[in-house]
């Protein structure tokens, strides 16, 4: 079941489709609605481990559709805290909720001062409008 | 330079239906309509179509039609007769693989061959370089376009009689006239229908609204890996011979066609490599191109819709390449491990 196409207010973006939810010095990652609905059904989450570090612009992961494979890029720096393992079992559901159920990773920020580089919702839009 | 997509008749359609496009052997053609993998259910369960237009039709006529076709295909002719059809392959002398087609058994002395898109310039120039003064090959792709309906409901949805795989026969589907041809490449039953380029539209929509599910070309790769039919360009090329790829059985090796001889010394000595169809054991999508440890590669992988988990074609060396034996994939630098199958890799249970 796809979602409907949004870009939640209160999430902080990433140029490669990235999404971010900061809560203090943690932040939830996941993909947004235009990367899983260029990638279509997605069929395998391939993870970072609990513990990994994961670098701000670099790939911490890969996300796979029938057709195509696309790698993860983290929007932030920090340490993997934890895995959505709903998503590993069952991909389709960032499918049907991008911004929910669908999230990726829990990180342990190292940086958060990093966050004042990432886009605001307009300016990502910005970014899908040109893409 | 960019070179200009060529559009099948159905092209205003699929944009209509909100299909995304994408480029294919030269033409612009649906991927997907509503998902890969409903559209690869649809097919399983009842019946789904898919704008197959793109391929090439090439009519081979005269009195040494026959002789011609013989000369050059790997298959036995004389087992058709007129309204029979068989699968086949365009070999060069090497043994290679130029193409894998069918050919129609139109008449004693004419004969329809449908090619692979990609492949439709270069075969016809093969064929048309090697004619002989009684047997005519012509070109007729731009006359007609082909929709293949497939799905355990397909005959009966279209309200054609039951017949035999590898038959054809002039139909008639809500008024249109067309050639209902028992052929496809999804592994279930259901047909392909040759129409007029002029007529293709409304046959479309007759289809549509007799229940099938429109299908982009995502779901029809995802098919027929499922039932280990071989792609050209991935598992089969100009490289890859017959006897190694798993197709000595559409082989008439007691013939003389192009790279017969070679086909027989492959087969005596048996090949160093064969192409086998396998499933992954680990949460893995293999895909073609990548390495299979001991000195193989995957041709084509994908994730099966049927199965849930990664599978797909590809070259093992000859003496690891028995059913259950495993194999390790290198997936972008992990090792993912699958095992060999048997074909098909999926059959639906009658």
């Amino acid at each position: 079941m796809a979602a409907t196409e949004t870009y939640p207010e209160d999430l902080k973006y990433h140029t490669e489709h990235d999404w971010a939810r900061i809560e203090g010095d943690e932040a939830v990652l996941g993909i947004t609605w235009f990367a899983q609905d260029s990638l279509g059904e997605l069929v395998h989450y391939e993870a970072p481990k609990e513990g990994d570090s994961v670098a701000k612009d670099s790939p911490y992961g890969e996300i796979e559709s029938v057709k195509a494979v696309s790698d993860l890029i983290a929007p932030l720096s920090g340490e993997v805290i934890e895995v959505n393992q709903k998503v590993v079992e069952e991909p389709e559901t960032v499918n049907a909720d991008p911004y929910g159920e669908g999230w990726l990773v829990r990180i342990r920020l190292s940086d958060p001062a990093q966050a004042d580089a990432l886009l605001d919702v307009d300016a990502y839009k910005q970014v899908v409008a040109e893409s | 330079m960019a070179r200009t997509l060529q559009l099948t008749p159905l092209h205003d359609r699929h944009v209509a239906l909100g299909a995304r496009m994408v480029p294919f052997a030269g033409w612009d053609m649906p991927v997907q309509y509503e998902g890969v993998i409903p559209e690869h259910k649809a097919v399983r369960a009842d019946c789904g179509v898919f704008d197959v237009s793109h391929m090439g039709e090439f009519e081979v006529e005269g009195p040494r039609a026959t002789e011609l076709l013989q000369s050059a295909l790997s298959n036995d002719l004389e087992k058709i007769g007129p309204g029979q059809a068989q699968y086949t392959l365009l070999t060069n002398d090497r043994g290679g693989i130029l193409d894998d087609l069918i050919v129609y058994r139109l008449g004693d002395f004419r004969y329809l061959l449908i090619v692979n898109a990609a492949n439709r310039e270069p075969d016809f120039r093969w064929l048309k370089s090697r004619e002989l003064p009684g047997s005519d090959v012509r070109d007729v792709s731009d006359e007609y376009a082909l929709l293949a309906v497939q799905g355990p409901r397909a005959i009966e949805r279209l309200g054609l009689p039951e017949a035999k795989p590898f038959t054809f026969a002039e139909a008639e589907i809500d008024g249109i006239e067309c050639m209902a041809n028992r052929t496809g490449y999804t592994g279930e039953k259901g047909c392909e229908l040759l129409v007029m380029a002029e007529d293709a539209g409304a046959l479309w929509d007759r289809v549509l609204e007799r229940g099938a599910v429109p299908c982009g070309l995502g779901a029809r790769d995802t098919l027929r890996l499922e039932a280990c039919f071989p792609l050209h360009g991935n598992d089969i090329t100009g490289d890859t011979d017959a006897i190694s790829a798993g197709l000595a059985w559409c082989c008439a090796l007691d013939k003389d066609f192009t790279g017969a001889g070679r086909l027989r010394e492959i087969k005596g000595s048996g090949p160093e490599r064969r192409l086998v169809p396998f499933v992954m054991d680990d949460k893995a999508v293999p895909r073609q191109g990548m390495a299979i440890a001991g000195g193989g590669e995957v041709t084509s992988g994908t994730h099966s819709p049927m199965l849930d988990r990664g599978i797909g074609l590809g070259y093992v060396p000859a003496n690891a390449s028995t059913i259950g034996t495993g194999l390790t994939i290198d997936v972008r630098g992990r090792e993912r491990r699958g095992h060999v199958v048997k074909r098909p890799i999926y059959e639906r249970e009658e």
